[in-house]
């Protein structure tokens, strides 16, 4: 009884495991049962059950209720599908102006509207990669083909490589230093030399029209949601669910919407980088000590003044840091959106991945990395550059950038024109180098993964024999062993114990949203392969985050790799696995376990770092060692922010895990792959997207909850 | 002439999601307990004052006295739950947007406690903001701005960007940019709160002699006590959103209204406070000697002269007519006595 007052907690949390525990024994597994929820929708079979919602039927194996629930939601993903056919097919029909048939034509407003927009990213799209490539769209656009039949001449020509690897070195000059520049001038020449010139700049192009519109969307909607509260609750949820949300997921509506191609690539981009950009410019603008506004208020600023020249330039580096973000993001999507047929590196790797073929796309994985680093790294530097003064610069001094990028084009296009002469029957290098024409190291790589394979097959195949057997399979047999009753009362009952009857309803809610898709033994696969990769990486993060915090340079070391490793594009991990480790959840696990490291080592330095220094002192005058600091000290107070690494850990794991499908798994990202396929996809394809949000969403809800109390506990912020 | 500049009438802030029905309700009777039961917080409570042209009136105040918040409804950026405003007989609180913006960019200056000082900027740029956003052409306005950082002594240092400034400079373009305007209203929010203590002192010379020159229409707001002695026409003590009192410096001093305010002023060094002609009789002594002392002086700086004295000694004005008359005993009573009559 002593006991029990001591620790109240405990003993809840106890009496938690032993119910949980309890269902799971008490309810059987049904001997009708496979693993076979979800395809349901699929299969015709007279064993299953059917109902009828809002006119659509929905058919499924029926359980047990304490076993599985039913899929009550299955009408969902069914219904959206339809609602969004409707919308672009039969909704509002109107009569539009054709320019080409020179006629009216009916035809459905969304479907119309949704045409334009994509004519209008497609116009973006290739102005600029004309300017870097060359071709005639753009100046079709503004004539007609007929116009370019009878004016042959008239041909946008395209830089010379050599002019844009310059121009970015400037460019880099300027934001970051010299080191930047000689980075910049290497990695573009190292593009062009290796002939990955045309699909990088393709991929720039993309990039250069994602980022910037991104840009103004978030810069935007942020400044809304600043201005009213309103707009704020609004976007909020939208917002939650848009972090965890897997990028995947964003794809098959789109695809209905938007079509196939690079403009539906870049729509997609700013769905899923404007979130990131409104938080940070909402951020920023909330951090705008009130003095200053009051300041700008009393110097007589309207609102739009007082907004455009003191709000925003205040934040101006957050800001510049949501800038960062969604460079990072479209780069992930960049290749991401290969599947719905965005050409450049992306496109690149995924041919070369579907066809085994790793050297290609390791040099394809390189470029685009090589190229996400140079942004990266520019646009932090950007958002770190303070304003300097101009005013008392001459002419020549204020532009000499843009005089000495002008002289770069001057020679560039003298080079090229050298060129010409020079490599009179074969291509022109100084101008660009054929995709195929460059130095090639495929082969080589090729060869040595032929050799990995052959040295250590043996190896490596009993490892994966052995994690395979006596780890993954048991654990996954153990995830879908639970009734689905079982895992709720764990779930809302650890909501309960952490944060109360709110955090508990909340938990429950996405939940059951989970528990009544029809894909609730997906979702446990899903959650298996995250938890296993979650607990692998925490092992790693921490321990090599301490490790490494124990000296002032190791920790900026380890932090600078966490920066190049996290710009990497997600999907260039699984290039590496499948090097060593084939087509397997092996691969799969590991490169969840690489990514997911990542964070959960950076949260440990920052969090061990965040230990106030004065505690330091204190401890060391109170004559603790090395461990009892750690360990008294460090540890403890470090834990609440440790713990939000591990949150952020959980949506990597995610986010990989769902992009292991395309290696090869059973979860829900396997069903968003073949969605991305279907006709009837989208709503599936969505619903199944909201699951794994959901899933992101209960640990965050969690942790953050305890993370809070925690915090407050410890009167640390 | 007759027409206060700044004129409140029972001026009431109250923050809180019922605030406007419950003061109604309240019926001019706030009590700031009963409203924090009901989740409101009184800021300012029945506020009522004015200020003269040319007068300094200073509002003092611990943190949460509602100070600032007072300030914040006289200047606008806050509206006031109840009561009214009228600044040079204008209805502050019935002005619409357009009406308000066009009486700060022409009447009103202030000054922040944490500078406010826009970090994009240069000195200059930051000095000339509010001329710019009046719509002034950037030449005119860059060259007032440079009339304003001559006015303040940064000369050379108007390049700068204030994040290479210390807190003082970083003050000094701070008043500057409230100047440039040109208001005739200039409002002062712990200004020198933030400053070192030696800094603080020469600021404050500074300010009195920018004042001496400029003859604005000032509201400041200040903790120190000491400060308000040193610069107030008139004081105002604020507590827990009431005034407790509103006096010349010498009168707070020598009668304080509350116990609360005679908290602050025990521990006041009356003969650098105090004027002559604040304790001196007004009616002229039969025995008075040769000495002559000026009725502006602080006791400070006479009263050895005084005490060296046997007899009575007259006190004249600025026109050397005696006006009255003091003697020894007075200022050893004033120095030393007074504090133990109000225990």
């Amino acid at each position: 009884m002593e006991v029990l007052k001591k620790y109240p907690k405990l003993f809840q949390w106890l009496f938690l495991l032993i119910v949980f525990f309890a269902l799971c024994f008490a309810i059987d597994v049904p001997e009708t049962y496979k693993f076979i929820r979800g395809q349901a929708e699929f299969v015709k079979d007279p064993n299953q059950s059917a109902f009828v919602f809002l006119g659509k039927e929905v058919r499924y194996y029926a359980f047990d209720v304490f076993w599985r629930l039913p899929p009550l939601l299955g009408w969902l993903p069914i219904w959206i599908n339809d609602s969004l056919f409707f919308l672009m097919n039969d909704w509002m029909p109107m009569e539009f102006w054709n320019e080409d048939t020179q006629e009216y034509k009916t035809r459905p407003l969304v479907l119309q509207i949704t045409r334009n927009l994509t004519a209008f990213m497609t116009f973006l799209i290739e102005l600029i990669r004309e300017i870097l490539l060359g071709g005639l769209e753009t100046i079709v656009a503004f004539t007609s083909w007929d116009w370019i039949d009878a004016n042959p001449w008239a041909e946008l020509p395209g830089l010379p490589w050599t002019i844009v690897a310059a121009g970015s070195a400037i460019l880099a000059y300027k934001l970051g230093g010299k080191g930047l520049a000689i980075y910049a001038l290497l990695s573009m020449t190292y593009i062009s030399i290796f002939g990955q010139w045309k699909p990088s700049m393709q991929t720039l192009s993309f990039i250069l029209v994602a980022a910037p519109l991104s840009f103004i969307f978030g810069l935007g909607l942020g400044v809304a949601a600043f201005k009213s509260k309103r707009v704020e609750k609004g976007l909020y949820p939208i917002l939650l669910v848009m972090q965890t949300m897997p990028q995947y997921a964003v794809l098959v509506p789109a695809l209905v919407l938007f079509g196939v191609g690079d403009h539906a690539a870049v729509i997609i981009t700013m769905i899923v980088a404007v979130p990131p950009m409104i938080l940070l410019t909402l951020l920023g603008l909330r951090a705008v000590p009130p003095e200053v506004i009051e300041a700008g208020r009393m110097s007589g600023c309207n609102n739009w003044q007082l907004m455009s020249k003191v709000l925003i330039p205040t934040a101006r580096r957050d800001i510049l840091i949501g800038v960062n973000q969604v460079i990072m993001v479209c780069f992930s999507m960049a290749v991401i959106s290969a599947f719905i047929g965005a050409k450049g590196l992306g496109f690149n790797l995924l041919l070369a991945l579907n066809q085994l073929n790793i050297g290609l796309a390791l040099e394809a994985g390189l470029c685009i990395s090589l190229i996400a680093i140079l942004l990266d790294k520019m646009s932090l530097a950007w958002a770190n550059k303070q304003v300097d003064y101009f005013g008392n610069l001459n002419f020549f001094q204020r532009n000499k950038n843009s005089l000495f990028f002008g002289v770069i084009v001057i020679v560039g296009i003298l080079f090229a024109y050298f060129g010409s002469i020079y490599f009179k029957d074969g291509y022109n290098y100084l101008f660009e180098v054929p995709h195929n024409k460059g130095i090639s190291t495929a082969d080589f790589w090729n060869k040595g993964v032929d050799w990995i394979f052959d040295t250590f097959f043996v190896y490596i195949k009993a490892f994966n024999t052995w994690l395979i057997v006596d780890v993954l399979q048991p654990m996954r047999a153990l995830y879908l062993r639970m009734p689905a009753i079982a895992t709720l009362v764990l779930v809302v009952g650890a909501g309960y114990l952490i944060g109360g009857v709110r955090s508990a309803l909340v938990v429950c809610g996405l939940t059951l949203f989970i528990a009544l898709s029809p894909w609730w033994d997906r979702a446990l696969v899903t959650t298996y392969m995250a938890t296993f990769g979650v607990i692998v990486s925490c092992i790693i993060g921490f321990t090599v985050g301490t490790l490494c915090f124990q000296n002032k340079h190791s920790t900026s070391f380890m932090l600078n790799v966490c920066d190049i490793f996290q710009t990497f594009p997600s999907f260039v991990y699984l290039i590496p696995v499948m090097m060593l480790f084939g087509i397997t959840d092996t691969s799969v696990l590991i490169a969840v376990i690489v990514y997911a490291t990542i964070p959960a080592t950076r949260y440990t330095i920052e969090g061990l770092r965040s230990v106030p220094a004065g505690l330091h002192d204190a401890a060391t005058m109170s004559g603790v060692t090395k461990f009892q600091r750690l360990f008294k000290i460090e540890f403890p107070l470090a834990f609440p922010h440790m713990m939000l690494g591990l949150n952020q850990t959980i949506v990597f794991a995610l986010f990989m895990v769902i992009i292991g499908a395309f290696i090869g798994t059973e979860d829900l990202g396997q069903y968003i792959l073949k969605a991305l396929s279907d006709k009837k996809g989208a709503g599936i394809g969505l619903t199944l997207g909201i699951c794994v949000a959901f899933i992101g969403l209960i640990f965050d809800n969690l942790i953050r909850t305890w993370v809070g109390q925690r915090k407050k506990h410890l009167g640390i912020d | 002439m007759s027409e206060p500049v700044i004129k409140c009438q029972s001026v009431y802030k109250i923050f809180g999601a019922n605030a406007e029905r419950m003061l109604k309700e309240a019926n001019g009777n706030v009590d700031a307990k009963t409203f924090q039961d009901n989740g409101c917080i009184v800021g300012v409570n029945n506020a009522s004052f004015e200020v003269s042209k040319g007068e300094m009136l200073v509002v003092m105040g611990l943190s949460g006295s509602g100070k600032s918040t007072l300030l914040r409804c006289i200047s606008r950026l806050t509206d006031a739950t109840g009561g009214k405003i009228f600044i040079e007989g204008q209805d502050l609180l019935n002005l619409n947007n357009k009406e308000l913006i066009d009486l700060r960019r022409n009447k009103m200056g202030m000054v922040f406690q944490s500078f406010a000082l826009l970090p994009h900027k240069t000195v200059l740029e930051n000095i000339a903001f509010p001329l710019q956003i009046k719509g002034i052409k950037t030449e005119d306005s860059i060259n007032k701005a440079m009339d304003m950082v001559k006015l303040v002594g940064l000369d050379g240092r108007e390049n700068y960007f204030p994040r290479e400034l210390s807190g003082g400079q970083q003050q000094r373009v701070g008043i500057a940019r409230s100047l440039a305007v040109e208001p005739d209203i200039w409002f002062l929010d712990e200004p020198f709160s933030a400053l070192d203590p030696l800094i603080r002192k020469e600021m404050q010379d500074e300010f009195l002699r920018l004042q001496e020159k400029l003859q604005k229409t000032i509201m400041f707001i200040t903790h120190d006590f000491d400060e308000a002695l040193k610069l107030a026409d008139r004081i105002a003590i604020m507590k827990d959103g009431i005034i407790e009192q509103l006096d010349t410096p010498a009168n707070i001093v020598l009668n304080p209204a509350t116990e609360y305010v005679r908290k602050f002023t025990e521990e006041v060094p009356r003969e650098k406070v105090l004027l002559i002609k604040d304790v001196m009789d007004e009616t002229n002594s039969y025995d008075i000697g040769d000495l002559k002392v000026s009725k502006d002086e602080i006791i400070e700086n006479v009263a050895e002269k005084i005490l060296t004295q046997e007899k009575t000694v007259a006190v004249i004005d600025s026109k050397n007519n005696v006006v009255g008359s003091i003697n020894p005993a007075k200022i050893i009573n004033t120095v030393f006595g007074g504090r133990k009559n109000n225990n």
